[in-house]
């Protein structure tokens, strides 16, 4: 089956396509402008692609031809006064339900979150996580400002929400972001006092991944651990990776909710491959055990991938991994080898296959 | 009556409309805002969302960098030359 991955850039969008030949590069776009996520959505095949122009602010463009042209669209934008701030980046953006045909929600740095009915001609801000009384302790994690950066439709249910939060926790809507509860039960955060361990506001989940066929099973890479869900996070349980429980990148396997892959760092203060050698960890049995996956993956290397950069594909085979150095690797049997991409590319700041 | 002419960097490219305007406006303010009144995509890239100057971007007023801060309240001259550029600090 074919597949495609989008690449996003310190310098500009790149369209990988796989045929029997391998990957290789298909199209390039934006080039020389930080691209820093883009979205395929499959519910109508439109591909978005967001920016964050260096002097102009965060942008957003749609191609409705696989690519071949794009046009500037609206970005979210937060409601003018009221001390409003302005919007800094797109730090996530994700397809709507999939009855909700040419809706999107996007997260931002700072951490609004905003909602479209019509495939981004405009977007609104979800006022009632805006004004959560909990906001006012969140704080930037490797930003200034708190953001938004993993927003999970529940395939059962449109309406029902989760949203990862650097620093702020994760939050669950069931009403379609009428409002939100906390989802932290389980977490801690080992970077504040003992006193503040536990609570919602300082958790700094990484990144936040669910299994699409079994939705109540979800995993997190946390700032100090891994963690996982079995019931829709009304409770996570830490599991200890071998190498390194740091990282920032998770992808959970879309129909084997007892697998997932995790790409660890050494420490907070490092953030780098352990002993200078990239590996990628894969539990197949919901994080009891863990194997660690060397294979085509270099050595010594100081790449770091961020949480954008891991993705697979709808069967659970295909991963892409892009890295902050501009590596680009690709497996094609769930991680047991990587291929590297030899072309050099920029940094790189998210994945996604398609 | 005061009419200023603008200029922006070359790098807003397209965005720009070709022909250098004289623009009527007693601030920076003002003479933006009529051309952003004509070209609102342009506005974005200039202005963020609350209507502030954007952090990486300059303005020059008759050959002075005016302070960040204080940019678009200037009071222009009935022969103003100003020149909207990228701020070097962005990169």
């Amino acid at each position: 089956m074919e597949r495609r991955a989008l690449v996003s850039t310190r310098k500009g969008l790149f369209i990988y396509a796989r045929d029997d030949g391998g990957w290789h590069l298909a199209q390039s776009h934006f080039g020389g402008s930080p691209v820093t996520l883009a979205l395929a959505d499959r519910r109508d095949g439109t591909l978005y692609a967001a920016l964050n122009l260096g002097h102009f602010g965060p942008k957003l463009h749609r191609s409705e031809d696989g690519g071949a042209s794009w046009e500037e669209i609206a970005v979210p934008a937060f409601p003018t006064g009221d001390g409003n701030p302005a919007l800094k980046q797109i730090w996530s953006l994700e397809a709507g339900g999939a009855d909700e045909a040419g809706t999107l929600w996007a997260g931002g740095i700072p951490a609004g979150l905003f909602f479209s009915e019509d495939r981004g001609a405009n977007w609104r801000l979800v006022d009632s996580l805006w004004t959560v009384p909990d906001r006012a302790r969140w704080f930037g994690g490797g930003y200034d400002d708190a953001g938004i950066h993993s927003i999970l439709v529940d395939p059962r249910n449109s309406g029902y929400v989760i949203v990862g939060i650097s620093c702020g926790g994760v939050w669950q809507t069931i009403d379609h972001g009428d409002s939100w509860s906390a989802r932290t039960e389980g977490m801690y955060a080992a970077y504040v006092p003992p006193e503040k361990k536990y609570d919602t506001a300082v958790q700094d989940p990484h990144r936040v991944a669910r299994c699409g066929a079994h939705p109540d099973s979800l995993w997190i890479q946390h700032h100090n651990g891994v963690f996982r869900s079995t019931d829709d996070a009304k409770q996570w349980n830490e599991l200890h990776p071998p190498v390194s429980n740091f990282g920032f990148a998770v992808a959970a396997h879309p129909k084997d909710h007892l697998t997932a892959w995790f790409v660890p760092a050494h420490s907070d203060q490092r953030r780098e491959p352990v002993d200078a050698a990239m590996v990628v960890n894969r539990t197949r049995d919901g994080g009891r055990t863990f194997e660690t996956l060397r294979a085509g993956l270099p050595a010594p290397a100081y790449d770091l991938v961020y949480r954008h950069g891991l993705d697979v594909d709808e069967d659970g085979e295909c991963l892409v991994m892009g890295s902050t150095t501009g590596g680009l690797w690709f497996s094609r049997n769930g991680g047991d080898e990587w291929q590297f991409e030899s072309t050099r590319l920029p940094p790189i700041y998210a994945v996604r296959m398609y | 009556m005061v009419m200023a002419t603008v200029h922006f960097t070359a790098r807003l490219g397209a965005l720009v409309p070709a022909k250098q305007a004289r623009v009527d406006g007693a601030t920076v303010r003002d003479v933006l805002k009529h051309i952003f009144a004509q070209n609102a995509q342009l506005k974005g890239y200039v202005l963020d969302e609350q209507g502030r100057l954007r952090k990486h971007v300059c303005v020059f007023l008759d050959g002075e960098r005016l302070a960040h801060d204080a940019a678009l309240a200037t009071c222009v001259g009935p022969q103003s030359e100003i020149y909207v550029m990228q701020a070097l600090s962005g990169g």
